[in-house]
């Protein structure tokens, strides 16, 4: 399981990183999503798996089951889930008006500050 | 000593608000300030020679050990008349000279700052101070020479001034440190009473880093060129800085370190030879020049080798010498220059060819420049006699005897040309008609001229009272100095009569050889300077190279600079560091997990190859969909609710953003992408393998179970997720909730600009 996610994590990276070469604005944040599915995968890979045992306490019980998932990468992971969609949504907005100003959405004609 | 340099700076700080109170007298009531300090520094007189050293100091920073300490002897004593009693005319004399300069506030101001400075580093104890000081002399000097900042030529001396003297504070800086470092002390006089300081392994890297520092500051050859530039500076700062005081500075810290130094082989081999070769440098290239301040700036750099020259020999006599010739030409050169000033502002002309007959116009400046001048001329009973027999005896050495006796032709030369030559003769058609200038002008030159006769004749006095103190400073022990004008038909006499006869035959042949200087100018464009000038573009180059190799605005550039550095530092860590788990260990794959990391897999192909925006979003959307049921699996339901929303949200916002976009096409060629593979296929290797190795690492014992145990018990809630974030790592939640109302108050600042005309306007 280990492996075959890290197969996974490694192509969602490479899939981010290539996209974000790419000249079009669309692909470029198609990239930067596709990184930021990746590093979520890759913490909550790093906290490792248990199946079908969710960090909650019983209604009944003081404390939670011997055997249950971490919390902290969770934790960590809805923060990131968060904050990459706000990065998202800001570069969006900024790529929106640059294509509104500069007429391209090609971010290789956007190397000056002159448009 | 503190309440001294505390007068002088305050009054430099008000010296703007003053000038806007009393007009163009500030600067004769402002030159009271250094005629008290010169006062005060007399009135130590006795006391200095008498052996004593006046301390002050206070806690400066106590958590380093440094305290701000000064210390006055007989050197920093002769120095600090020299800087307070010459300052107090020089101030006086720039209120005149700059009578119609709106500037002229800012150029007081500077003038003091520089004096309270100056006075600092000959009065300096703690090393640190010292070097504050010192580079505060190198910024004024910078203000002062690029007073006429208007005008590039004061702009690029100013500059280049800076650069130099700069450059080589930052080596006295290193010296001073490891000098400090070696000897344990960082207070001058810790260092001079350090024992076996020159066997310590740091002593020689240090001397040779200070040797630098004060090279640079006094002029000696290579790095001579600055000087005679920055006669770019109005006057008074040339008769001032660059002439009796601040290019001194490096000669006083020569002087300073001697007793610690002398003894060293590096100081005997490379002082005395420095010193000689930038005094007989400066001492030709003088022969060429016509205009005053030029002939007066080289010869400056001749004199300042010559007392490099002498500090570099360290017996008693090269000493005493040293001290007498610094005393001299302070007083001679300063005048000459200030009536280099006159001539200038009175005549309008500054090439010495064109001026002749200026004493019935101008007397009083005309007997304060004959005077220096037969100071400078070495003839007796001047004090410049004295300062040139005692030269030649203390050069020994045939060589040096040479450089000295060519320096004192030369010198003889330039003295006629410059204090004599002007007010005798046929008058000469100027510029301007001349008039003698407002005795603020003429009063310093006459002042040091009579000084330069009247320490000669009194010369059974200035010995003990300010040349003994001095030396014996210098030397390390007491030193007596008894001058005196005739030493019987010696050797140095039959030297002085050579020299004599020479400069008389040198300046009466100028006429003759004044074809042949343009060639003579030729030759020193091949000069250091050259050396300077290519430093200078080459660092200007590089700088706008990497400036476009590196700030060239091409976002898909810094991406890949990014992932470079991360892959090259990750990569190394991973090579070296870390064990690869054994295959086949792990969770057991089971068939929904496969579908699920098929699906994933699968759509993000679909979004890399997709040529439709919306078949691309939609790619998105199923990855997105598929983590979160991943998330579901794996008993993280708020993460799989979260993920689903956000999702959501963000295929809508794309939809809707991109809706009147141009359709996707290719636009790298097929070659460019497969090169884009290669960082891509190296990103995504090193996050499999961090994905693996975090795996297996256990570095630290989790906080996990502390949320688990505590969230009900302590928190009182149920979802241990939650738990985290709303109530153990709340703060965290809140800078999340920050970056999410930045980028949103960013978002909504994007859409509410008006862009400046769509399509393709101008710039914002």
């Amino acid at each position: 399981m280990e492996l075959l996610m890290a197969i996974v994590i490694g192509f969602l990276y490479a899939a981010g990183v290539f996209l974000m070469q790419r000249r079009n604005m669309v692909k470029f944040l198609v990239g930067l999503a596709l990184l930021s599915h990746g590093a979520n995968l890759l913490i909550f890979t790093a906290g490792g798996f248990t199946r079908g045992s969710p960090p909650i306490i019983p209604e009944d019980a003081d404390v939670a089951p011997i055997l249950h998932a971490d919390p902290l990468p969770q934790a960590l992971i809805l923060t990131a889930i968060v904050i990459s969609f706000a990065v998202l949504a800001f570069a969006l907005i900024l790529f929106l008006r640059a294509y509104q100003t500069t007429g391209t959405d090609d971010l290789h004609d956007l190397r000056s500050t002159d448009t | 000593m503190m309440t001294v340099l505390t007068m002088l700076a305050l009054a430099g700080f008000f010296a703007p608000r003053l000038y806007r109170a009393w007009g163009a007298r500030t600067a004769g009531r402002l030159a009271l300030a250094p005629a008290l300090a010169f006062a005060y520094f007399a009135s130590r007189l006795s006391a200095i020679r008498g052996g004593e050293t006046i301390r002050a100091s206070f806690e400066w920073i106590p958590v380093l050990g440094f305290e701000f300490s000064l210390q006055m002897d007989g050197l920093g004593l002769l120095f600090a008349l020299l800087i307070a009693g010459i300052g107090a005319f020089v101030v006086w004399y720039a209120g005149a000279y700059l009578k119609e300069d709106p500037a002229a506030p800012r150029f007081i101001a500077a003038l003091l700052l520089f004096m309270t400075s100056m006075l600092g580093v000959v009065l300096a104890d703690n090393v640190i101070a010292l070097f504050v000081f010192w580079e505060l002399t190198s910024f004024t000097s910078y203000l002062l020479i690029g007073h006429h900042h208007e005008e590039e030529k004061s702009r690029k001396a100013a500059l280049q001034a800076l650069l130099v003297t700069g450059l080589g504070g930052l080596f006295l800086l290193a010296g001073l440190l490891l000098l400090g470092q070696a000897a344990g002390s960082y207070n001058l006089s810790g260092i001079l009473a350090a024992d076996s300081l020159s066997s310590h392994p740091l002593f020689n890297p240090a001397l040779a880093l200070l040797l630098v520092g004060a090279f640079t500051k006094s002029a000696q050859f290579p790095f001579h060129f600055w000087l005679p530039n920055a006669m770019a500076a109005p006057t008074p700062a040339s008769a001032y800085l660059h002439s009796s005081t601040m290019v001194k500075a490096g000669v006083y810290l020569l002087a300073r370190l001697h007793p610690a130094c002398a003894d060293s082989a590096i100081w005997q081999a490379v002082v005395p030879a420095i010193g000689a070769a930038t005094l007989v440098i400066g001492a030709t290239m003088a022969y060429g020049q016509t205009i005053l301040k030029r002939l007066l700036a080289y010869t400056t750099v001749a004199a300042l080798g010559g007392m490099t020259m002498l500090l570099g020999l360290g017996q008693t006599l090269a000493i005493k010498a040293a001290v007498v010739f610094l005393l001299a030409h302070a007083l001679y050169k300063a005048a000459l220059f200030l009536v280099a000033g006159i001539i200038d502002h009175e005549t309008g002309e500054k090439d010495v060819l064109k001026l002749g007959g200026l004493r019935r116009a101008l007397p009083f400046t005309a007997l304060g420049a004959g005077l220096a001048a037969l100071s400078m001329m070495g003839l007796p009973p001047f004090f410049g006699f004295l300062a040139k027999e005692t030269l030649y005896s203390a050069a020994q050495q045939p060589t040096l005897l040479a450089a000295s006796v060519i320096g004192g032709v030369f010198f003889l030369v330039v003295a006629c040309l410059t204090g004599l030559k002007p007010f005798f003769g046929a008058e000469r058609d100027t510029p301007r008609h001349p008039h003698e200038a407002p005795i603020a002008m003429w009063i310093g030159p006459l002042a040091m001229g009579l000084l330069s006769l009247s320490f000669g004749v009194f010369a059974p006095w200035v010995g003990p009272t300010l040349i003994a103190p001095a030396a014996s400073a210098i030397a390390g022990e007491p030193l007596t100095a008894k001058l005196a004008l005739w030493h019987g038909w010696n050797r140095e006499l039959q030297w002085s009569l050579a020299t004599l006869a020479l400069g008389l035959v040198a300046f009466a042949s100028l006429r003759a050889l004044r074809p042949i200087m343009p060639a003579f100018a030729r030759l020193r464009a091949w000069g250091p300077e050259r050396g300077y000038e290519a430093a200078l573009n080459g660092l200007v180059a590089a700088a706008g190279a990497q400036t476009r190799l590196l700030q060239n605005g091409s976002l898909r550039y810094y991406l890949l600079a990014t992932l470079l550095f991360v892959l090259a530092t990750g990569g190394w860590f991973f090579w070296r560091l870390v064990e690869w788990p054994a295959p086949g260990a792990g969770t057991p794959v089971r068939l929904i997990d496969a579908v699920i990391l098929s699906l994933i897999l699968l759509s993000t192909v679909g979004a890399i190859f997709s040529r439709s925006r919306m078949a691309a979003f939609a790619s998105l959307g199923v990855a997105g969909y598929a983590i979160a049921i991943f998330f579901v699996l794996y008993g993280a339901p708020d993460l799989a609710m979260t993920q689903l929303v956000i999702e959501t949200l963000t295929v809508i916002l794309l939809v809707l953003a991109f809706y009147h976009l141009p359709p996707l096409h290719p636009r790298t060629p097929v070659r460019g992408r497969v090169f884009d593979l290669v960082p891509s296929v190296l990103v995504g290797s090193l996050m499999a393998a961090l994905t693996l190795a975090a795996n297996r690492a256990n570095l630290a014992p989790s906080i996990s179970s502390y949320f688990s145990a505590n969230s009900w018990t302590n928190a009182y809630g149920k979802n241990i997720v939650n738990v985290i974030l709303v109530d153990f790592r709340a703060l965290d939640t809140l800078g999340e909730i920050s970056v999410l109302l930045i980028a949103g108050l960013g978002a909504i600042a994007l859409l509410k600009l008006r862009a400046p005309g769509k399509g393709g306007g101008g710039a914002p």
